[in-house]
């Protein structure tokens, strides 16, 4: 895992004393809000409903052990004993006072992490797939080069005041689990005829209040172009963006409005001078990078006590069925933490969980942890040998959850529990839906299916791309809740579409509930997953089930 | 032309960045019953200037609709009862400390 070298540090203990020297100024009036506003927001700092909100990069969400502690030592301290785990890989404490954010950014930088760009209209947190460097379907680790684009990106002098924020992912793996095509930019590793990796660059998607799935404006791009052609693109970006428009200033609208070829050709124009620009300096650093991201060293041992273990112990083998992942090492498993524990709240995890899981990665896992865009903790290096032992330890932690990928597997936004922009909640409805199928016990008879809720049309609960989308709304000052169908965030992305008429917040379970039980009822087989089902026959039957005509809903 | 409802003047605390209140004697109060119900939109209007004035106490004044209670104002849209509760998730913020 990369570790902060003396240039890294400088710039990151420099940035807390800047900020440090901020909030004092702030407090002692010499800053007005207006002036100190975009310097927090650099910062990662939020004003919400009740409280100050520190938002953490958590870089291509990697943690390692001490990384994770400090977590959980900062939520202890500063905080109420709890971090959110949220849709790009950061973490956000949710109460920190004013006057303690520098100590919390000091405390970050201790361990290597920072708050910077997690905020304002710049290039934020790259994001990627929770499983690099582990997979067993990866070309390479994507992770290197994630972290080449967040050294290129971070304080970058040309992208400081973008027109809007901007976001790029990047996945080493042809099966996308990291959203890419619904990011400003998404990297998707692919090889070319002669079996070279490179690119598949995504332009122009994103969710939000337009969501556009992203559009490829090439390809293949050779890894070594990877520097100079986005510099190229958000350069573009930067002087065509429309800054007039709030609404109509991500690049997604840019690329819209010019059209793709325009837009590429514009890019490539650039691209000529931007890799003349590039000396080889950016390889020789992504040399060095790589260093840092060699597999662990792993081991051989037997695993009968695995397999002993999985015939033994029922409850042991329905959480291996749901929650592990083919690992590109022999013996080896990715396991998946759920930190979405039936009437819990999703992506929030406790200090002492924290803990566990530092724990738990220090012993079984090489010393490493991911968080995914799902709000799930990952180990993503665990021999079989050790899982009966992780698996014993997560259950007397409250973190063996048999659920990932199941229906109670929801990615929620914090919605109007805690975020100023919200229009409606989302946690409750979450909590409402995890416990409703787990009293139903049909969460397993459902099998794959995924429901993502946000609280407003800015989308973090990527609403868009669910099996079942929820987009929270205030219609005349009551909570509604609105139903998208058939929506994908994989490789094969597809925006969701309206169902129809909103639910009220009491509504909107026993909806989903008739939408999951005609489900049931119009698979061709067992194996036929929800999506699998919708796809098809398209959305008419499901929409029937939702609305049933009015004399049979009196009837029931 | 539109009939003016009542409202009280409401912010976030510079240092914790918690909901408060304005209330009539020109405090600032973490329980909205005690918040100053304005009824006029004229008196409104001054006592948000009068608010947005301490740039070092609040951060984000306005005007948020209320009605009279039985104990002070209290809000009518859910966005302010939740700021004046706290979150639904667990039990923190004003519902445990007001």
């Amino acid at each position: 895992m990369y570790v902060y070298n003396d240039f890294d540090e400088a710039f990151v203990r420099a940035r807390v004393a800047q900020f440090r020297g901020q909030v004092e100024r702030r407090i002692d009036g010499s800053l007005t809000e207006d002036e100190f506003r975009p310097l927090r927001l650099m910062n990662g700092l939020y004003l919400q409903l009740h409280a100050y909100m520190l938002r953490v990069a958590i870089p291509y969400g990697t943690l390692n052990v001490a990384q994770m502690r400090q977590l959980a030592m900062i939520a202890d301290r500063w905080d109420k004993g709890y971090g959110h785990w949220t849709t790009r890989q950061n973490i956000q404490f949710n109460w920190p006072r004013l006057a303690d954010v520098p100590d919390m950014l000091d405390a970050l930088a201790d361990v290597g992490m920072h708050a910077i760009q997690t905020s304002g209209n710049t290039i934020r947190n790259v994001t990627a797939d929770h499983f690099a460097g582990a997979a067993a379907d990866e070309i390479e680790d994507p992770r290197p080069v994630a972290e080449l684009l967040r050294q290129w990106s971070t304080d970058h002098p040309e992208f400081q005041f973008l027109p809007r924020k901007f976001k790029i992912a990047i996945t080493g793996s042809p099966n996308d689990r990291a959203v890419t095509r619904a990011h400003d930019i998404g990297l998707r590793m692919v090889r070319d005829a002669a079996g070279a990796p490179g690119f598949e660059v995504i332009v122009g998607g994103g969710l939000g209040r337009t969501p556009m799935v992203g559009r490829v404006i090439r390809d293949f791009l050779p890894k070594a172009d990877l520097l100079p052609y986005c510099e190229a693109i958000v350069r573009v970006y930067n002087i065509l963006g429309r800054r007039d428009n709030k609404y109509k200033a991500r690049i997604k609208i840019t690329v819209f409005e010019n059209g793709l070829e325009t837009f590429r050709d514009l890019v490539d124009e650039q691209f000529s001078t931007t890799r003349a620009q590039f000396s080889g300096v950016d390889q020789e650093i992504l040399a060095q990078i790589e260093h840092h991201f060699a597999s662990p060293a792993f081991k051989t041992a037997p695993t009968d006590g695995y397999e002993a273990a999985l015939l033994a112990n029922p409850a042991f083998r329905s959480w291996t069925d749901t929650n592990l992942v083919a690992h590109k090492a022999p013996g080896y498993a990715i396991v998946q933490v759920s930190i979405k524990k039936h009437g819990a709240t999703p992506g929030d995890a406790t200090s002492d969980q924290m803990r566990v899981l530092a724990d738990l990665a220090e012993r079984y896992g090489h010393g490493e942890l991911r968080i995914s865009h799902e709000q799930n903790v990952i180990l993503p290096h665990v021999h079989k040998s050790d899982l009966p032992a992780v698996y014993q330890a997560l259950r007397a932690a409250a973190l063996a959850t048999a659920n990932i990928g199941l229906i109670s597997d929801i990615i929620a936004c914090p919605g109007m529990d805690y975020c100023a922009l919200a229009t409606a909640r989302s946690i409750p409805i979450a909590q409402e839906i995890a416990l409703r199928f787990d009293a139903l016990k049909l969460e397993h008879e459902v099998g794959p299916l995924k429901i993502k809720i946000s609280g407003c049309i800015n989308a973090c609960g990527h609403h868009h791309v669910g099996h079942i989308g929820i987009l929270g709304l205030d219609r005349a000052g009551v909570e509604n809740y609105q139903i998208t169908l058939g929506g994908d965030h994989t490789e094969t992305a597809v925006i969701g579409e309206r169902a129809g008429p909103g639910f009220s917040a009491d509504e909107i379970v026993p909806a989903i509930e008739r939408l999951v039980r005609g489900y049931l009822a119009l698979r061709a087989t067992r194996d036929e997953t929800f999506i699998e089902t919708f796809r098809r026959l398209g959305a008419e039957p499901f929409k029937a089930v939702l609305y049933p005509p009015q004399e049979a809903a009196d009837a029931a | 032309m539109t009939r003016f409802t009542p409202k009280v003047v409401t912010a976030n605390a510079l240092i914790e960045g918690d909901a408060v209140w304005l209330t009539a004697d020109d405090r600032w109060t973490r329980d909205m019953r005690e918040a100053e119900l304005l009824e006029d939109e004229a008196d409104a209007a001054i006592r948000l200037l009068h608010a947005q004035a301490q740039r070092n106490v609040v951060v984000g004044a306005y005007l948020a609709d209320a009605k009279a209670g039985r104990d002070g104002p209290e809000p009518t849209h859910f966005r302010e009862a939740f700021r004046m509760r706290g979150p639904s998730n667990y039990a923190h913020g004003k519902q445990v400390e007001v």
